[in-house]
């Protein structure tokens, strides 16, 4: 198997007449990587896919796979394999033949083809379903024949976009794993789009986070949750309950926000911005659900957040609590299920505490739409 | 009787109606077919007969019609397919706002009436000849002015708009990202045309085939113009009406109901054992033969009467070995000259009894000069008129040259030369 290729995306602009579709983004893939884009819907992740495999050139900038400049270079030539959002296996074609298809454009024997086939289709768990045509598979399998198609071309790059979205939930969860597998053992390089963050952070080594065609944060996984570097990461990625404020004292990479609800409350401030934010700016603070706890009644500090209880919702896991917030919002709170009945009573006035390290502050801006 | 008995009787006559005048004019062309008589007919059926079979088989322009037919069929579904397909693939490529533009200019032929298109490419053709300079005799002269050539380049113009249409309704359900993940998957253009796009094709291609050779085989007004020195079926068979018609004109009217039914069977059948396959392929609706009958006419009354008709074809086709109907014909001339002469007879009766009253009264009253008769047709039909034994019947037939003709002899071919 070959081993990973880096790709990397040099101030990519794609427009499409008046619409700019992506602009300016910069990525630098490592090989062997598994490298996700996640993004809503029309955020220009897929355009930055059909950019990569070959499918339209970017108005500016260049895609470089393995160090080469692919302009001028059509989907056929790169060495890579894009497995569609609706699989496109061919219909009309036995499952063998679908998989083994760039070796039959290359030239390949029936023989040779049915070989290759073969071991692919042991490698996806469906020995002996060769014949078969896709119509007559499941969805799960289709997914894996289209896997197996896609590397049976021994691209450098495998590039997905949104494969799992059309699977049902559990079928999707077993799939993450095992593609995540297939990755690990084949060793190529996989770009990944997905709008579901889930898929993107139990997979990838690196995430991208897009929005309206601008990337806005390139990370791990764990960087992405827990020190998301702008307010549409931080309330796009894992749920989160926003603060609107203003900064009124800075200590290092804390700060000190006075919000327009819940008085002054202490949080660090993200990574990305430590030493950017000035006293006076319009800032946002954000604590997950389950950074909050309930906190004793006389407890009145920065870290305390006092507010009326709206409802409680019970989740199995969990029980949900959501208390009146700020800007309409409400406050959730999320409290692990040890037995209890409930959590609160409703229009009850609860005290939550939160740990400052569990808190992220930085520079007000747009925030993910419901 | 209950409103819902009514409305089932009321149905049922509604049903039998619509289909006698659906298939009622077939089944009275395929029974002509089968009578002696010299004209096309039912009613006065005179034997039963396969002779017209023998006249259609030995007419020598209707066996030419049909060939050119033919070749000029296959001409046409080449070229109209081919351009069918290339111009619906277009539509799909081309840039939106020019879509509605291009579907208009595409279409158009086929609102243009088939008398236009035949003149236009006679002309068109032979001004492109004179455009090019091509001499007389020259090969290309010779092309431009070669009725086959003409009349699949005239039908085409018109069919091949037909095709794009069949071929339009399949694209839409062309999913491109197939062609898109055949180009990623190292496919060339044209490898991802014949690999991916031209197998999802094929039931359109064929359905568009036969299509466009049935509406080449039937068309006449564009090929009438264009066929010129050449004809085919539809030219001959337009002369034949102009010129005469007998019932071999039924007979092969009769072939060619045989052969769609035949077609039709054979394509019930494909498609049913298709299906019985695909279902016994993934493993539900476990197929059993029931009884004698194949599995695909238990439950459709159609393909019994198919089966039927196809049954009584073959046993035609068995007996037409053996059959023979002289006998019968001669019965039928002896009937007809018993017939003949009884009326003769009589005929001699009446004019003896009124010759005898007249004799009796006052010969002064004039009697008509013609000798009265019960035909319509003063039996000039009548099979015994020329062979002479009947001289009283050639009182009525009209005197040659007496210049007492419907036009006044005017046409008379020395009219202009005597004076």
């Amino acid at each position: 198997m070959s081993s990973g290729v880096a790709v990397d995306l040099e101030n990519i602009t794609i427009r499409f007449g008046d619409f700019t579709a992506v602009k300016d983004a910069n990525v630098n893939i490592n090989g062997g990587d598994f490298f996700s884009f996640l993004g809503p819907s029309g955020c220009g992740k897929t355009t930055i896919l059909r950019a990569v495999s070959g499918f339209l050139d970017p108005s500016e900038g260049r895609v470089l796979i393995g160090g080469k400049d692919m302009a001028g270079i059509g989907p056929n030539k790169r060495p890579t394999a894009l497995i569609f959002q609706n699989l496109a296996l061919f219909p009309l074609m036995k499952v063998w033949e679908n998989i083994a298809f760039s070796m039959e454009v290359a030239g390949a024997s029936a023989g040779e083809r049915r070989k290759r086939a073969d071991e692919l289709l042991d490698m996806i768990a469906l020995g002996g379903q060769g014949d078969k045509l896709p119509s007559e598979l499941s969805g799960g399998q289709k997914q894996r024949v289209a896997i197996a198609r896609a590397l049976c071309a021994n691209p450098d790059v495998l590039l997905l976009d949104e494969p799992l979205s059309a699977l049902d939930l559990k079928l999707r969860q077993h799939m993450r794993t095992e593609l995540r597998e297939i990755q690990k053992r084949v060793g190529i390089t996989f770009i990944y789009i997905t709008h579901d963050q889930g898929e993107a952070l139990t997979m990838s080594d690196n995430v991208a986070v897009m929005k309206a065609g601008v990337i806005e944060q390139i990370d791990t996984g764990h960087h992405i949750y827990d020190d998301p570097s702008t307010p549409f990461v931080a309330s796009f990625v894992g749920e989160n309950n926003v603060f609107r404020g203003k900064v009124k004292s800075i200590n290092g990479a804390n700060a000190v926000i006075s919000t327009n609800r819940s008085g002054d409350l202490l949080s660090r401030i993200t990574p990305a911005q430590v030493g950017k934010m000035q006293v006076g700016d319009d800032a946002m603070m954000f604590i997950r659900p389950e950074a909050l706890e309930l906190a004793p009644t006389d407890a009145a500090s920065e870290t305390t957040i006092t507010a009326n209880v709206m409802n409680e919702e019970f989740e199995g896991n969990s029980f949900s609590v959501f208390l009146e917030g700020d800007g309409g919002k409400m406050i959730k709170m999320s409290v692990p299920n040890l037995g209890q009945d409930h959590i609160s009573a409703r229009g009850e006035n609860l005290s939550l505490r939160y740990d400052a390290s569990n808190a992220v502050a930085m520079p007000a801006g747009e925030l993910a739409s419901e | 009787m209950s409103s819902a008995n009514l409305i089932r009787v009321a149905l049922g006559a509604y049903l039998l109606i619509f289909f006698s005048y659906l298939l009622g004019p077939l089944v009275v062309m395929s029974l002509t077919a089968f009578n002696s008589a010299s004209f096309p007919a039912v009613s006065p059926w005179a034997c039963f007969s396969y002779e017209w079979f023998e006249v259609l088989f030995n007419d020598k322009h209707i066996r030419d019609g049909i060939y050119y037919s033919v070749v000029i069929g296959i001409g046409t579904v080449i070229l109209s397919v081919s351009m069918g397909l290339a111009a619906s693939i277009v539509l799909t490529q081309v840039w939106p706002k020019l879509r509605s533009t291009y579907y208009t200019m595409i279409i158009a032929p086929i609102l243009i009436p088939g008398v236009v298109l035949g003149i236009s490419t006679l002309v068109f053709w032979d001004r492109v000849g004179a455009f090019l300079g091509v001499s007389d005799g020259s090969l290309l002269h010779g092309l431009f002015h070669n009725g086959i050539f003409l009349t699949i380049l005239g039908q085409s113009t018109f069919i091949a708009s037909y095709t794009m249409l069949v071929f339009v309704a399949r694209l839409q359900r062309f999913d491109t990202d197939l062609t898109e993940a055949a180009l990623d998957l190292g496919a060339t253009h044209t490898q991802a045309f014949r690999k991916v796009l031209l197998p999802f094709m094929r039931p359109a291609i064929a359905s568009a085939s036969v299509l466009a050779f049935l509406a080449s085989f039937e068309n006449y007004n564009t090929t009438t113009f264009t066929i010129l020195e050449y004809k085919t079926l539809t030219t001959v068979l337009a002369q034949k009406v102009r010129l005469g018609i007998n019932p071999s004109i039924s007979s092969l009217a009769f072939i060619i109901i045989v052969l769609t039914i035949f077609a039709a069977l054979a394509f019930e059948a494909a498609n049913r054992n298709k299906d019985r396959k695909l279902a016994a392929a993934q493993g539900r609706g476990v197929t059993q033969k029931s009884g004698i009958l194949p599995s695909f006419l238990t439950g459709n009354p159609a393909a019994v009467v198919l089966v039927l008709l196809a049954f009584m074809v073959i046993v035609m086709v068995g007996t037409a070995q053996r059959y023979s109907p002289e006998a019968c014909k001669i019965a039928v001339r002896e009937a007809k000259q018993i017939e003949i002469q009884k009326r003769i007879d009589a005929l001699k009766e009446t004019r003896r009894q009124k010759e005898d009253a007249k004799a009796a009264q006052q010969p002064s009253n004039a009697a008509p000069a013609t000798p009265n008769n019960s035909s319509a047709f003063g039996n000039v039909f009548a099979p015994g008129n020329l062979s002479g034994d009947a001289p009283e019947q050639k009182v009525d037939e009209p005197e040659p040259q007496s210049g007492t003709g419907a036009f006044g002899n005017v046409f008379a071919p020395d009219n202009l030369s005597s004076d």
